[in-house]
């Protein structure tokens, strides 16, 4: 065999998309693009009341419409186990938790046929008395035992109560974000097909391997038994992190039907039946000296969850980390309603926590007369504030300080509504950001050919992130091999345990194993050890490795800066501008990397202006459940964006020293933008999101 | 078993169309779609459904050479016309327009970029014939703003659109 | 979607006779709001009658009238050189909506009668008096941040959501119309019904009438226009205030002014209380914003949508302001 040995690493250079020509050209197949023989198409039911009861079901009118094969519902469905999910236990009893649950699945030969035979299938039902409406004060909140992701519900240090009623300068305010949703623009797709006798399963799922294991508890599956694939996703953004119902119907209704039966939801199913980012309403006590450093921080969080489970938001946990108070003081609340069920979305807890914190720092920077750069450059902190943990690297000044010089925040004028530009009010606004830097365990296999090719396989997900890109550099180069002969395999549950592609941990988690797998192989070739004709694998499960991980506090940090244009007569809200400045650990590949902050950064943005989940609590249901009405940044929203990254080493995180960027670009944005907004026009925005409808109720 | 796949003689229609160059002609239910007859009978899988109703962009194509929402085409009222969609664009190597999408990352998760590619081949071909936009005060040149606006029906959730309007403006340039 | 049979109609009577007299069967334009509706279940025709071959699709000079055939894509008529030239605040509405594709699609006609985008009316599992008569109106005490301000009823709140629509309704447009009856023409203001107790009930003209065209008559020649609309997205989104204007003011007072209002009301709101109050007056920005309170004067805004009132009045002031100078 021969080996090309390269000298120049491939971690750092801007290579494009391995897999790119594939999507360009449009022969990337997604997970409802799997051509397959027999193929069927089934339709969701969605119940058209908030709470109550399933009392009957014409299935035999349904069963009469012309193409269809049969209908799945709560007397013929398979049973399930329960795997920790209650909205997969789909069809198991008469009970509708909110509008929109699926009450039956009609399965018929052409998609047409199920749409019209699903929509004209009638339903008997019992409502019940119902409540759908979050509100700050609801009698119902409470303190769930921990919150998203396991992660305490209170933190207090200090005694906050004293050090706030000595504190020369009090912010105390209450910020709110509405319902988001994710929206990928690839809905949600589950095609399961029974082949002798293993089930494969093409979804649009974030994490194939958690959707195997999954769909093998809730069936009680022999181990083995279930295949997942998800080779190309079409963005996820945390809807498609854990199992939704797309799968679970597809495999019930391929098992009755014992064809290949595929479930494509529609937009307006993927509002109740895939999750949202909860509503919150936050309050925030700062208390500082004259000179705005803080002696207090109290930061309350609420929000809402459905009745099948209790997700609480971590909203407040932002507030764990950021600036240093001697007392400090976190808690959430949540409240279960008769609403669809809220899940992750980019940056769960830090997005919304940020715009609360960072907004009320900027009202502290106001109250004290300090510049709001510098505010935060006073609060830094050098242990974690909650816990006192050392952070394993902290480079939030850096970051804070080279946003100021890339932006040029230093001749700002302070003074708000100071700025008339014919049309425009002009304003600027900044934030900080950070967001934990995780990994989970993960195995990975490399293979040497003797064309001197190499496959590794990991059960990663690219949801566009560029993980197959960044993955197959840092396996070339721990290989030293050009990154032309190593071909990744992902998006596979039979590659084995790993992490989901969410949570900004799925690169640190993938390359853990991939980098260490790749090593050993090099090192197991280079040793003259026999290259066999199918090829020699080196495997590695990082399981143990991550246990051995020393105690330190992880997390990346950035910085937001924003320039703002405010219509003076229609309250229109343009941002020309928006600067990111990121400590986030090694950088293996500058151009996905850039673009996965600039995403991020439009997200926020979007958030700030656009975004908002219409809850009409008298059908518990989001009335806006399309894309016309829903609204995201589209091109013409977005200005000037400027991503940079300070130095970040950081020895204590995994072997490629990565954090991971797919959150951190939105948190803090919303808060930037509505602070530049204040600059802009003299008026806070303390709501979300900042469209005319606030803009001119506010007076600007 | 299952009956016949298509409905009475009256509620389905003989189509016939160019696709990307080759004659297509079959028999279609008169509810299906453009898109979903690409993607369901001929399996061109390239052109994306992300909303069905025309507020999002991804299941762009052109139509007699004119960019066009396919979800909200009935395949029957497209009898006897010239479809192209993202697949039919190479000719032996990629359309300038894919090769600058890729050099320029101007994609993420991939799933809105057929119709990003196919509505920005469109778009050129527009400003090219000197067609006003919204934002147009005189003459039309592809600058930033002219391409932000137009290129706006197409949603890109990821947030490529620094990258789209690079890749846009180099052809432009071109 | 149900099953529908399709014709092609050879010519406008054959397509007419086709139509009218069967509830059942609907015109198939562009489709742009017709398909999207039967996907949602809002339309449910037996027949669709594709117009799109018939010889409506040019913009044409008659007299001192520009004649817009009903089958005019959208974008074709924002880029013609007659209607740049002469009716620049038609092209400026059409090219601030929707999209590229869709006005490529979608037809001048078409957009006339496309339907409220109001989320209770385009979802058929919630009560809808304009789908539904009698079901009631949710939007009332539900979402309605962008719905009417002028000239809604206890039993709609919606508003028409062309941008199109706007414009022609400032420029005095009168359209073209058949029916069994033979060809009629009406001021596109008279299309439309007030909303009263039966919002089903749209337009003035009988169903299964096709609309043929568009006649506009010619401005003042020192006329100046404009069109000017504010949405939550930059571009891609229904407007949640528009302004169509046509201003003519010589030696410093208003010689002629037509004020059409988009996103306020279920139909364009042309605003006759203010331009009476502008005409002979001066043309400050005092009189444009005294002409807009009057015409405000009528508002009646409901919960959520009250911010609409002062940003009517405020983009009134802008845009004829900007039109004066």
């Amino acid at each position: 065999m021969t080996r090309t040995w390269q000298a120049a690493p491939s971690v750092g250079h801007p290579l494009t998309r391995v897999e790119g020509l594939d999507k360009v050209t449009g022969r990337a197949r997604y997970a409802a693009d799997i051509p397959l023989p027999g193929l069927v198409y089934g339709w969701v039911v969605p119940a058209t009341i908030p709470r109550g009861r399933v009392l009957g079901l014409d299935v035999a009118a349904t069963l009469a419409m012309p193409g269809v094969l049969a209908v799945l519902h709560q007397h013929n469905a398979p049973r399930l186990t329960d795997a920790g999910d209650a909205t997969l236990l789909l069809f198991q009893d008469d009970r509708v938790a909110h509008r929109g649950d699926p009450v039956a699945l009609v399965i018929a030969d052409t998609p047409e046929r199920a749409r019209e035979a699903a929509e004209r299938t009638a339903v008997d039902y019992l409502p019940e008395p119902h409540d759908a409406a979050f509100r700050a004060d609801h009698p119902r909140l409470y303190e769930p035992d921990h919150v998203n992701p396991r992660l305490p519900t209170v933190t207090d240090k200090g005694d906050v109560e004293a050090a706030l009623a000595g504190a020369a300068v009090v912010v105390d305010h209450e910020y709110r974000t509405p319902p988001q949703h994710n929206n990928p623009m690839e809905p949600h797709s589950g095609t399961a097909v029974w082949a002798d006798g293993r089930l494969t399963v093409y979804d649009s799922t974030q994490h194939a391997y958690g959707m195997a294991r999954t769909l093998t508890k809730l069936f009680g599956f022999d181990p083995g038994v279930v295949r997942v694939v998800s080779e190309h996703v079409g963005g996820g953004f945390g809807a498609k992190g854990l199992t939704r119902p797309d799968a679970v119907l597809a495999v019930m209704a391929a098992t009755l039907v014992g064809r290949p039966v595929r479930v494509t939801m529609t937009r307006p199913q993927l509002f109740p039946l895939t999750g949202y980012r909860t509503p919150t309403a936050q309050r925030i006590r700062l208390g500082a000296d004259r000179d705005g450093r803080l002696v207090a921080v109290e930061h309350r969080a609420s929000s809402q969850t459905s009745r099948l489970l209790e997700f609480t938001e971590q909203s407040a946990s932002y507030s764990r980390v950021m600036y240093a108070a001697d007392n400090l003081r976190t808690s959430h609340r949540v409240v279960a309603l008769d609403v669809p069920t809220p899940r992750w979305m980019r940056a769960p807890g830090e997005a919304p926590g940020s715009f609360a914190l960072e907004s009320a720092m900027d009202e502290l920077a106001e109250a004290c007369g300090v510049d709001p750069v510098e505010l935060r450059l006073r609060n830094d902190a050098t242990t974690e504030p909650a816990t006192g943990e050392p952070f394993s690297s902290r480079r939030l000044a850096e970051c804070l300080r080279e946003g100021a010089r890339r932006f040029g925040w230093a001749d700002r004028d302070p003074r708000p509504a100071a700025r008339r530009d014919g049309r425009w009010w002009r304003g600027t606004g900044m934030a900080g950001a950070h967001y934990p830097a995780r990994a989970g365990p993960t195995v990975a296999h490399a293979t040497a050919f003797p064309d001197g090719g190499y496959v590794v396989r990991v059960g990663a997900a690219d949801i566009g992130t560029g993980a197959r890109t960044v993955l197959t550099q840092l396996a070339a180069d721990a290989l030293e091999v050009p990154v032309g002969v190593v071909r990744l395999e992902i998006g596979d549950s039979d590659f084995g345990r790993a992490q989901v592609a969410g949570g900004s941990m799925g690169t640190a988690s993938w390359s853990w194993p991939v980098v260490t797998a790749c090593r050993d192989l090099a090192h197991r070739l280079a040793s003259g050890e026999r290259l066999p004709p199918e090829g020699l694998t080196s495997t590695y499960d990082s399981t143990e490795a991550l246990r051995a991980l020393g105690a330190f506090a992880r997390y990346a940090f950035g910085a937001h800066f924003a320039e703002v244009a405010v219509d003076a007569a229609t309250g229109e809200v343009r941002v020309p501008r928006l600067t990111g400045v990121y400590a986030v650990g090694r950088v293996v590949n500058p151009l996905t990397a850039r673009s996965q902050l600039i995403g991020g950064m439009t997200m926020g943005l979007s958030c700030a202006l656009l975004e908002e989940s219409i809850m009409d609590a008298r059908f518990g249901d989001f009335v806006n459940h399309n894309l016309a009405d829903y609204h995201v940044a589209t091109n013409a929203d977005v200005g000037e964006l400027d991503v940079a990254f300070v130095d970040d080493p950081d020895d204590e995180l995994n072997p490629s020293g990565v954090k991971g960027l797919g959150e951190i670009g939105i948190v803090g944005v919303p808060a930037a933008i509505a602070n530049a907004v204040w600059h802009a026009t003299g008026v806070r925005q303390r709501e979300l999101p900042i469209g005319p409808a606030r803009t001119i109720t506010s007076g600007q | 078993m299952v009956r016949n796949a298509m409905p009475g003689p009256e509620l389905s229609s003989t189509v016939r169309l160019m696709l990307n160059g080759a004659p297509q002609e079959l028999t279609v239910d008169n509810r299906t779609t453009l898109l979903d007859l690409l993607r369901d009978r001929l399996d061109h899988t390239g052109t994306k459904k992300g909303c069905d109703h025309g507020q999002c962009g991804a299941c762009t194509v052109l139509v007699d050479g004119r960019r066009a929402n396919s979800c909200l085409l009935l395949a029957v009222a497209v009898d006897g016309r010239e479809v192209t969609t993202v697949e039919g664009l190479e000719d032996d190597e990629p359309h300038p327009m894919q090769a600058a999408f890729l050099a320029h990352d101007a994609f993420q998760c991939g799933y809105c970029t057929p119709g990003q590619i196919c509505s920005a081949i469109g778009m050129l071909d527009e400003l090219a014939e000197g067609w006003p936009s919204a934002v147009t005060t005189g003459p039309v040149h592809p600058d930033d703003a002219e391409i932000r606006e137009r290129m706006s029906g197409n949603l890109c959730r990821c947030a490529a659109y620094p990258n789209i309007v690079a890749a846009i403006r180099e052809v432009a340039g071109a | 979607m149900r099953e529908f049979a399709y014709a092609r109609a050879r010519d406008v009577d054959a397509a007419v006779s086709l139509v009218a007299d069967n509830p059942g069967a609907r015109y198939l334009g562009g489709g742009t709001n017709l398909v999207d509706l039967m996907k949602l279940g809002i339309e449910r025709p037996e027949l669709l009658v594709d117009v799109t071959g018939l010889p409506l699709d040019e913009v044409t000079e008659d007299g001192d009238l520009l004649r817009i055939g009903a089958l005019v894509r959208n974008s074709d008529l924002a880029a013609h050189p007659l209607v740049r030239d002469r009716y620049p605040v038609l092209s400026q509405a059409v090219l601030n909506g929707a999209s590229g594709q869709l006005r490529n699609v979608a037809t001048t006609g078409g957009n006339l009668v496309q339907r409220t985008r109001c989320g209770y009316f385009t979802d058929p599992t919630k009560p809808c008096n304009k789908r539904m008569p009698g079901s009631g109106c949710p939007a009332i005490e539900g979402e309605h941040h962008n719905l009417a301000i002028l000239g809604a009823s206890d039993h709609c709140v919606a508003t028409h959501p062309s941008d199109l629509a706007v414009a022609l309704a400032a420029l005095d447009a009168r359209i073209d119309v058949q029916d069994l009856a033979g060809p009629h023409e009406l001021p596109l203001e008279d299309l439309y019904r007030p909303v009263g107790d039966r919002p089903d009930l749209e337009l003035t003209i009988r169903d299964g009438a096709l609309i043929t065209g568009v006649a506009l008559p010619p401005l003042p020649p020192d006329a100046r226009t404009t069109y000017r609309k504010v949405r939550e997205r930059a571009s891609y989104a229904f407007a949640i205030a528009a302004v169509a204007a046509v201003l003519v003011v010589r030696d410093g007072l208003v010689s002629d002014v037509r004020i059409a209002l988009g996103a306020v009301a279920s139909h364009p709101w042309r605003a006759r209380i203010a331009e009476r109050e502008l005409r002979g007056g001066p043309a400050t920005a005092a009189a444009f914003e005294a002409a807009a309170i009057a015409e405000l004067d009528a508002a009646r805004p409901l919960r959520d949508n009250a911010y609409k009132v002062p940003l009517v009045r405020d983009l009134v002031v802008a845009v004829l302001t900007e039109l004066a100078r």
